[in-house]
C-alpha cells in the first residue's frame, strides 16, 4: 500500500503542497475569523469559495476578464454575501439552540450547491487562456505559474488580514469582540456591526483566494465541499480563532494532502487530512496556536 | 402563606398532578387509527407503486427516528449517519454470502457491530463540543466510504450483490409478492417509536435532555455525561443497523455510493429536522412529507432532478433552523397551544 | 473531622494564578463565608472543588476521599451540590423539570421524583411556579430554582455561589431566611457571596481570599477587624489604626447600590 516516490516528485510535491498551502491558509482563516467571534461554524463555507470561482469564470466569459482583474469583484460580491448571510440568517439563530446554529449554515451550503447545480449543470469548467499560464522553474522543480501567482497573492492577502486585525482600529475592536464580547459592548463597541464585518472578511477572503483558484482548478458544483472539509481541518489543526494558527496548519495540510497522495495513494489523500482532524481535536483541541 | 402551608398544599396536590403522565384520550384514539390505516394500507391499495414508496417512506423514517434518539433528545449533532446503516448492511450481507448465516442473525450481528462502532467513534469524539463533533462525523463518514470504495473484499466500488434463494421469511427474502417487506419494516419502525417513546417517558429521557440543554449543568446534578451519550448512541446505532440489513435484504444489492453517500447522511438530518427534532412524530411527518416529495422531483425534473430536491431541503433546513427549530411538530403544537388559550 | 479539607491548591490559567496554595477546612454543619474582591478566585475554587478545573496543585477531600481530579457528575453523587453564579438553568424545562433531573439521581421513577421536585420547590417557595418555564422567571427566583435544584440531589455539601448578586434588594431577607432553613435540614454551606451584610450575619467562619490567597480566617467579628481584609476591599486609606476602631466593625460594603 505504501510507495516511496522518486526524488523529483517527492521535491515537486512538497512545492505545490507548500503552494496550495498558502490558499489553503486564506480560505480557512475566514472560518477561524468568524469562529473566533461567535463560535458558529459556516458550514456553507465551501459553496462560498464555489460561488467565488463562479463569479471569476462567468466574468471570463461572459465579459473576458480575465480572473486576475476579478478579484476585487469576488472579493466585493463575497464580502456582500457574508455580510447579508449574517445579518438574514446568523443574526438570528445566535441565541438560539445549536441544532439551529449548525443546520442554518449547513442548510445553506446544501441550497447553494444545488443552485449552482440547478442554473449552471455539473458539468465541469475550466477558465481557458488565463493571463497567467505555463510552467516556471523555481529551484530546479517545475510548478505552474498560476499556483505560484495564486499562492503569492494568498499570502499577500493574509498579509493585509493579519496587519488589518492588529494595527488598525476597526480590526482590534474585531479582535477584542472575539475575545470577549460583552466587555467590548461595555466599551462602545457594536458588537452586531463586528459580527457582520466580521463574515464580510472571512467572506472576502475566501472570494480572494476563489477567484485565483479560477485561474487554474476546474470548476464545478462540488468543487466548494473538498476545500470546506480541508478548511475545517485547518482551522482546528491551527487552532480556532488563530489566525496565524491558520497559516501555519494551511502549510502543514498541504504538504500533507500532496504526501498521502503520493505515498499511499490519491484516492487516500483526503483520508490522510481528515484522520489528522480527528487527532488534533482529540488529542490538543485548541490545536497548535489556538486560543482555548 | 408560608412555607410549610405550601408544602402541604403541594403533598396533597401531587397524586393530582402525577396522573397528567397518563394518556389523554384523544391521542390515543387517533394512534389507534393510525395503526389500523398502516396495517390495512397494503391490503387496500394494491397497486406496487404506492407499497414501495410507503416501505421507503418508513425505512427512511426509522433512520431518521433513531438519528433523533442522538441528536433530537440527545443534542448530539451527526452529520455522517450514513456510517451506521452501510456498516450494517454490508456486515449482514457478507455474513450470509461468505458464511451463508441467515438474514435474521446477519440483522443481529449487524446491529451489534454497528453498536461497537458507535461507541468506538463515540467515545472519543463525544468530549468534542457541537460544532467540532459535527464536522468530526462528516470527516469519518468520508473516509468509511472512500474506504469501503477502494476495499475488494466487499466489493469495492463494484458493490456486493446478494444471491436470491427463495421467498421465505426464514430467509428474509420476498420476490413474489413484496407486501411481506412491508410489514417488516412496519413492524421495525413500531419497534423504534415504541423505544423512543418509552425513552421520553423515562428517567433516560430527561438525563438526554439535560445533556443537551446545558452539559456542565447535568453534570452538577450528578449526570454522567459521556455515558448517557454513548447510551443514546448505542441506541440509535441499533435501529439504524436493522434499517440496513432491511435495505440489504430489500434490494439485494449494495454499494457505497448508495449506503455510504454524504446524501444519505444529509436526507436523514433534514427529514428529522423539517418534521422535529427532539419530538416523538417529527421524523415520520418528515419521511411522509419529503420521501414523496423527492420522488416528485425526482420524476418531474428528470436530469438535474436531484439538483431540486437537494435545494429544497437546504432551504427547508435552514428555514426551520433560523424560524422554527422544532420543525413541523412544533409548528403544530405551537398553533395547537394558540387556538386553546383562548 | 473536618467534611471538606482544602490543602494546598493552586491553579493557574496560562500566566495568571488563580488560585494560590488555598488551604481551610469546612467543618460539618457550619456555614462557610468566602469572601474576596473580584478577581480574587473564589469561583475558580468553586469550580477547582466540583471538579470542572483540576488544580496544579493540592489536595481535597470531602469526608476523607480525595476528590481531586474526578468528573463533576462523581462529586456531585458523592455528596457536593453547587449553584452556579452565571445562572443556568435547563431553559426548555419547566421548573418542576429542572428539579426532577436532579431528583432522578435518587428516585428513578418520574412520578415519584416529581413529588420530590414539588417539595424542593416548596421549600423555596416556588412551588406555585412549578410548571412555568424558566426562561419566565426573575433573576432571584432563578436563584431559588438553583437552589431547589442543588438540593435535589440530597448533597451533605452545598457550594452557594452569589446568591444575592443581581437580586432586587428587598428579596434579600426571604434568602438569608433560606439559607437558615438549609442549615437546619443538616446541610453544610459555603457561600460566596460580595454583599457583607449577608455574609457577615449568616456565617459562622469567614474565608477572606486576595489575589488568589487566603488572607485571613476565622469568626466575622474577626475577620471584620482584620487589616488586610479592609484593604482588600477599601484600600489603604480606609484602615483604622488599632484601637481606634471602636468595638463593632462598621460594615465594608456602602450600604446602597
Amino acid at each position: 500500500m505504501f510507495t516511496v516516490p522518486p526524488p523529483e516528485v517527492l521535491a515537486q510535491g512538497i512545492l505545490s503542497g507548500i503552494l496550495m498551502g498558502f490558499v489553503y491558509a486564506l480560505i480557512a482563516v475566514g472560518l477561524s475569523l468568524i469562529f473566533g467571534l461567535m463560535e458558529i461554524v459556516n458550514f456553507a463555507h465551501g459553496e462560498f469559495l464555489m460561488l467565488s470561482m463562479y463569479t471569476a469564470f462567468w466574468a471570463w466569459a461572459l465579459f473576458g476578464l480575465d480572473p486576475l482583474l476579478s478579484v476585487p469583484l469576488c472579493a466585493a460580491a463575497l464580502f456582500l454575501l457574508g455580510w447579508l448571510t449574517y445579518a438574514g440568517i446568523i443574526r438570528r439563530v445566535l441565541g438560539g439552540p445549536m441544532l439551529a446554529q449548525i443546520f442554518a449554515t449547513f442548510g445553506l451550503g446544501i441550497f447553494l450547491r444545488a443552485a449552482a447545480q440547478f442554473l449552471w449543470t455539473p458539468d465541469f469548467r475550466q477558465v481557458g487562456r488565463a493571463w497567467v499560464q505555463g510552467p516556471v522553474n523555481i529551484l530546479g522543480i517545475s510548478v505552474g505559474l498560476p499556483q505560484v501567482v495564486a499562492s503569492g497573492a494568498c499570502l499577500v492577502a493574509f498579509g493585509l488580514l493579519y496587519w488589518f486585525i492588529t494595527k488598525t482600529e476597526t480590526g482590534m475592536a474585531l479582535e477584542a469582540t472575539a475575545e470577549d464580547r460583552q466587555a467590548a459592548a461595555l466599551m462602545g463597541i457594536n458588537t452586531a456591526r463586528m459580527f457582520a464585518l466580521g463574515w464580510g472578511i472571512g467572506s472576502a477572503c475566501v472570494g480572494v483566494a476563489g477567484a485565483f483558484l479560477a485561474s487554474f482548478f476546474y470548476i464545478f458544483p462540488q468543487v466548494g465541499f473538498l476545500f470546506a472539509l480541508i478548511a475545517y481541518v485547518i482551522v482546528a489543526l491551527g487552532g480556532f480563532g488563530s489566525i496565524p494558527g491558520s497559516l501555519v496548519a494551511g502549510l502543514i495540510i498541504g504538504v500533507v494532502e500532496v504526501l498521502g497522495g503520493l505515498f499511499i495513494a490519491p484516492a487516500f489523500k483526503y483520508v490522510a487530512v481528515y484522520l489528522i482532524y480527528l487527532l488534533i481535536v482529540l488529542v490538543r483541541p485548541q490545536g497548535l496556536l489556538g486560543k482555548f | 402563606m408560608t412555607t410549610t402551608e405550601q408544602f402541604e398544599a403541594v403533598k396533597t396536590e401531587a397524586p393530582r398532578r402525577a396522573r397528567t403522565f397518563a394518556r389523554a384520550d384523544v391521542p390515543t384514539i387517533l394512534l389507534g387509527l393510525l395503526l389500523l390505516l398502516a396495517l390495512l394500507f397494503p391490503i387496500v391499495y394494491r397497486l406496487p407503486y404506492p407499497r414501495d414508496l410507503a416501505i421507503r417512506v418508513l425505512l427512511y423514517a426509522m433512520l431518521a427516528q433513531a438519528w433523533n434518539i442522538l441528536a433530537g433528545y440527545c443534542g448530539q449533532i451527526s452529520l455522517g449517519y450514513a456510517v451506521f446503516f452501510g456498516a450494517d448492511a454490508y456486515t449482514s450481507s457478507i455474513l450470509q454470502t461468505t458464511i451463508g448465516w441467515n438474514p435474521w442473525i446477519g440483522l443481529l450481528m449487524g446491529a451489534a457491530v454497528a453498536v461497537l462502532l458507535s461507541l468506538l467513534i463515540g467515545y472519543p469524539c463525544f468530549r468534542l463540543r457541537g460544532h467540532y463533533f459535527a464536522i468530526a462525523t462528516i470527516a469519518i463518514g468520508e473516509i468509511v466510504q472512500t474506504l469501503a470504495i477502494n476495499w475488494d473484499f466487499i466489493g469495492g466500488a463494484r458493490g456486493l450483490s446478494l444471491p436470491f434463494r427463495k421467498d421465505s421469511l426464514l430467509v428474509f427474502q420476498f420476490q413474489t409478492s413484496k407486501y411481506p417487506y412491508y410489514y417488516i419494516i412496519l413492524t421495525l419502525f413500531a419497534l423504534c417509536m415504541l423505544v423512543s417513546w418509552r425513552i421520553e417517558r423515562t428517567r433516560l429521557g430527561f438525563y438526554f435532555r439535560a445533556i443537551r440543554d446545558d452539559p456542565e449543568a447535568a453534570q452538577s446534578v450528578g449526570i454522567s455525561i459521556t455515558r448517557y451519550k454513548l447510551v443514546a448512541m448505542a441506541i440509535s446505532a441499533a435501529f439504524v443497523a436493522a434499517a440496513g440489513s432491511f435495505y440489504a435484504q430489500y434490494v439485494l444489492y449494495l454499494d457505497p455510493d448508495s449506503v455510504f453517500p454524504l446524501s444519505l447522511s444529509i436526507l436523514i438530518c433534514v427529514l428529522a429536522v423539517v418534521g422535529g427534532t427532539g419530538t416523538l412524530w417529527g421524523p415520520l411527518v418528515g419521511a411522509a412529507l419529503m420521501v414523496p416529495l423527492s420522488e416528485y422531483t425526482r420524476i418531474h425534473f428528470g436530469g438535474t432532478g436531484r439538483a431540486v430536491d437537494l435545494l429544497i431541503y437546504g432551504g427547508l433546513l435552514t428555514a426551520v433552523a433560523v424560524f422554527q427549530p422544532s420543525g413541523l411538530v412544533g409548528l403544530a403544537r405551537a398553533w395547537w397551544r394558540r387556538r386553546w388559550r383562548f | 473531622m473536618a467534611l471538606l479539607t482544602i490543602e494546598g491548591v493552586t491553579k493557574r490559567f496560562g500566566g495568571v494564578v488563580a488560585n494560590h496554595k488555598i488551604s481551610f477546612a469546612v467543618e460539618e454543619g457550619e456555614i462557610l463565608g468566602l469572601i474576596g474582591p473580584n478577581g480574587a478566585g473564589k469561583s475558580t475554587l468553586f469550580e477547582v472543588i466540583t471538579g470542572y478545573y483540576r488544580p496544579d496543585a493540592g489536595d481535597i477531600r470531602f469526608s476523607d476521599t480525595r476528590i481531586v481530579g474526578r468528573r463533576p457528575d462523581q462529586i456531585n453523587r458523592l455528596g457536593i451540590g453547587r449553584t452556579f453564579q452565571k445562572l443556568r438553568p435547563f431553559r426548555a424545562m419547566t421548573l418542576a423539570e429542572n428539579v426532577m433531573v436532579a431528583a432522578m439521581q435518587h428516585e428513578r421513577d418520574p412520578g415519584a421524583a416529581r413529588r420530590e421536585a414539588l417539595r424542593y420547590l416548596a421549600f423555596v417557595e416556588l412551588a406555585d411556579k412549578a410548571d412555568s418555564y424558566a426562561i419566565t422567571l426573575s433573576t432571584g427566583e432563578r436563584k431559588r430554582l438553583e437552589m431547589a435544584r442543588a438540593m435535589a440531589t440530597r448533597p451533605r455539601l452545598l457550594l452557594l455561589d452569589e446568591i444575592t448578586g443581581g437580586v432586587d434588594h428587598r428579596t434579600i431577607p426571604t434568602l438569608i431566611q433560606l439559607i437558615g432553613r438549609l442549615r437546619g435540614e443538616g446541610l453544610t454551606l459555603v457561600v460566596i457571596e460580595h454583599n457583607m451584610r449577608v455574609i457577615m450575619s449568616i456565617s459562622d467562619r469567614i474565608v477572606a481570599l486576595r489575589l488568589g490567597e487566603v488572607i485571613a480566617n476565622g469568626p466575622p467579628a474577626e475577620v471584620g477587624k482584620d487589616r488586610r481584609v479592609i484593604e482588600a476591599y477599601l484600600g489603604e486609606a480606609f484602615v483604622v489604626p488599632a484601637g481606634q476602631a471602636g468595638d463593632a466593625p462598621k460594615p465594608c460594603a456602602p450600604e446602597r447600590r
